[in-house]
């Protein structure tokens, strides 16, 4: 017999109709989706996780990039709330990659979905297509180099339960600033929430004025993570390791891997964590990844909570705005 | 709404002589801005006065209420989709684009499907434009073979056919050698040479300004030194050969600097710059609006503002519209994938009338930048009122607030810059050779 109770049910709606970046969100909102988050992640340390809060609601995942972690994720999500979970997978090797995303639009409009996570390469390619589905909430899984606001939230949520806040931390996000999605949400997030922000990388990697988003900016590893209650790595695409970026990985590894020498120039307790997947002997050891002070197997599993909490959060507001309760 | 003329009589059609009266006559020819009437007769300006009393029999005469007659506008930086992609524009669509927007002459650009590199083939686009344009068209040669950047096109062939300038079209000419080349024979036909100044391995997978704002929206960045780097080596190359160099479009304030000084030094060397670099900026691209990336890509207020001094100062020769029609084939995807490119024909002189309504320019010297200046530079008949010029006229009130709704534009592709944006001035009355080819009726 499935639970019916949310354990949310006392917390605070989310007043907003899609999920698009950190960059939309006010501090009250994005604490909302942690407060929300954090009683999910309680519940799911419990027995029993199928729920039947979106019973009847369908979930497409539309992923023009593949990704297992995140498109699991939010597999998960979605089936332990009673939603119908479909995935699609979109080539992306046509060359008219920009005609699918809104023929797809057209398409999923058809099928009446109540709920699309979208994950494509392009820089504000889910804005567009959220304004193009209709009476559908749209949450963004990764959109180019821009946002990844479920990652960032995982990542707030993970810190706050470890460290009790996000105000007054001091962070140190290292590696490819430039292309990574995760460090805008971050840097948006964490900077908004009164965290203070290091981004360490070479300068081929950092993106420009990006001291302007409120951050301190390190080319030298040492000095950027000295004393940082959170050192969180970013992935390094192979791509970029071969003389446009960095020259090599082994160079790369060398200057701006995390290591246990490296790791001790950090707060004693600081927690170590990664978006995933790994490269490990390139931007990480595996000691470090696997060791004491590692959260990322953490990170993982607050990754279902916090993407069980927006779409849970985003079916309120549709079930206000334009659905029949107990639909 | 709005009457055009028909293009099948086209500039051959006798027009009954023209009186306007009630005029404020603005010739940044000759910088005069003053209340008065002008007559118009067989195609040409026959005077201007304060007040005309040999008026010839059969005259036509319109009451302009005041409003601002000027020369028509001659716009030298004009993409049509003709020939080759005709459902984006034509030269006549094009045409009545320009009618609506007060301008009587257009150059097109030479980047069409084929390339425009034959004299045969600036012989079409002069023969369809006779055939179906409302204004004036003449034809700007590509400078290289199909615009690949390595041979030299027949410039003294191409001129006799009508070419009144070569362009390297789209992508700048990369290879020095190469410009060097074209900088030095281009001089013996006085054809200027139009480069579109960027270097492209520096402005790379870059699709805008390259500052804060593409960080914030993950988009990867132009630094203005693409543009820089380019307009330094091509005064470099104009130094050593003494060619007829024109920037084709600048849009940063440094770029501004390094032309006023090549200019202090003698070169003779121009630039122009689009309507949308002069009334826009990077933060106008919002949340990633399609119809605002181009090429050079919108920069900072600080551009902005350093490109209207250049324009005060006359350091800028030309204002062009850059027109450049796109359907929502190529621009309805993400930011990225979309083309560059927006059309600006007939918004070209409303939107820079935002720069006289500022005080920052005054109306001739507006005007002379998109008349005068580059009639001068094409080595084409217009740009004053004098006695004896082409009757190409338009008619503009400068203070008519009006709302740019795509729908009512007569571009056949929609892509515009300033949907929705609040314009004042408006242009009432177009005459291509003393015929009226557009009239605005509310």
């Amino acid at each position: 017999m499935a639970p019916m109770t949310s354990p949310t049910a006392e917390l605070e709606p989310f007043p907003k109709t899609h999920l698009l970046g950190i960059g939309d969100l006010s501090p009250p909102d994005i604490d909302i989706l942690l407060d929300r988050s954090d009683a999910w992640a309680d519940r799911n340390a419990l027995p029993d996780n199928k729920h039947a809060i979106l019973r009847g609601r369908t979930q497409i995942n539309l992923f023009f990039e593949a990704s297992t972690r995140t498109q699991s994720s939010f597999e998960i999500a979605g089936k332990r709330l009673g939603a119908d979970v479909m995935n699609m997978s979109v080539a992306s090797s046509s060359v008219n990659k920009g005609e699918t995303l809104l023929d797809t639009a057209v398409t999923l409009n058809a099928m009446r979905p109540d709920l699309i996570v979208v994950r494509h390469h392009g820089s504000g390619a889910v804005e567009l297509l959220a304004r193009k589905v209709a009476n559908c909430a749209v949450v963004n899984a990764g959109d180019g180099s821009h946002e990844h606001p479920t990652q960032a939230l995982l990542d707030a949520l993970t810190i706050r339960r470890r460290k009790g806040r996000i105000a007054g931390l001091k962070m140190a996000i290292c590696g490819d600033i430039a292309h990574s999605r995760v460090a805008r949400s971050n840097i948006l997030l964490l900077t908004a929430l009164g965290a203070q922000v290091n981004v360490v990388g070479p300068a081929t990697l950092m993106p420009p004025a990006v001291e302007r988003m409120g951050v301190s900016v390190f080319g030298d590893m040492d000095s950027g993570i000295a004393d940082a209650d959170v050192v969180m790595m970013l992935r390094l695409q192979r791509e970029r390791m071969s003389g446009m970026y960095v020259p090599s990985s082994r160079e790369f590894f060398h200057y701006y891997g995390l290591n246990a020498r490296r790791l001790a120039l950090a707060a004693p307790d600081a927690l170590v964590m990664h978006p995933g997947p790994m490269n490990r002997g390139v931007e990480i050891d595996s000691d470090v990844a696997d060791g004491v002070q590692s959260v990322i197997r953490e990170q993982v599993e607050m990754g279902v909570a916090v993407r069980m909490a927006v779409l849970e959060a985003l079916s309120q507001n549709q079930a206000r705005d334009n659905r029949e309760p107990g639909r | 709404m709005s009457r055009f003329a028909s293009a099948e009589l086209g500039q051959r059609a006798v027009s009954a002589p023209l009186l306007f009266t009630n005029a404020r006559l603005v010739d940044p020819k000759a910088g005069t801005d003053a209340r008065g009437e002008l007559l118009v007769a067989d195609k040409r300006i026959v005077k201007t006065a304060r007040k005309i009393t040999s008026v010839p029999k059969g005259a036509e005469t319109i009451d302009c209420a005041g409003a601002v007659v000027a020369p028509g506008l001659v716009d030298m930086q004009v993409h049509t989709g003709e020939p080759g992609a005709e459902h984006l524009e034509t030269l006549g669509s094009a045409s009545h684009a320009a009618a609506a927007g007060g301008i009587t002459t257009f150059a097109c650009m030479p980047c069409t499907d084929p390339v425009i590199d034959d004299p045969a083939l600036v012989d079409f686009i002069q023969r369809r434009a006779r055939d179906t344009a409302i204004v004036n068209v003449v034809p700007i040669a590509a400078a290289t073979r199909g615009l690949a950047g390595t041979e030299m096109t027949e410039f003294g062939l191409l001129r006799e056919a009508g070419a009144v300038a070569v362009s390297g079209g789209r992508q700048a000419i990369a290879n020095a050698r190469v410009m060097r080349q074209v900088l030095t024979y281009s001089r013996d036909f006085a054809l200027p040479v139009i480069q579109a100044v960027e270097d492209a391995d520096l402005a790379g997978e870059g699709v805008m300004h390259e500052s804060e704002a593409a960080t914030r929206l993950g988009l990867r960045g132009i630094p203005a030194a693409a543009e820089l780097v380019m307009l330094e080596r091509d005064l470099r190359l104009a130094r050593l050969t003494g060619g007829r160099y024109h920037a084709g479009q600048l849009s940063a304030a440094e770029s501004v600097d390094v032309l006023r000084r090549a200019k202090h030094d003698g070169l003779s060397v121009t630039g122009g710059v689009s309507v949308a670099h002069l009334t826009l900026n990077e933060y106008d691209i919002g949340a990633y609006r399609t119809f605002l990336k181009m090429c050079p890509p919108l920069r900072g207020e600080d551009d902005r503002q350093g490109l209207i001094a250049g324009l005060a100062d006359g350091t800028i020769d030309v204002i062009v519209s850059n027109h450049d029609p796109h359907d929502v084939e190529t621009k309805r995807r993400h930011f990225a994938e979309s083309s560059d490119g927006a059309i600006g024909l007939e918004t070209l002189l409303p939107a820079t009338l935002r720069l006289v309504h500022s005080g920052d320019i005054e109306l001739p010297a507006l005007l002379a930048a998109m008349s005068t200046r580059p009639a001068e530079l094409l080595g084409i008949d217009g740009g004053t009122l004098a006695p004896g010029a082409p009757a190409d006229l338009v008619v503009f009130d400068p203070d008519t607030p009006w709302i740019v709704k795509p729908q009512d534009l007569s571009s056949r592709s929609k892509n515009t810059p300033y949907e929705d944006a609040r314009m004042q001035g408006r242009v009432l009355r177009t005459i291509v050779a003393g015929r009226t080819v557009y009239e605005y009726a509310s």
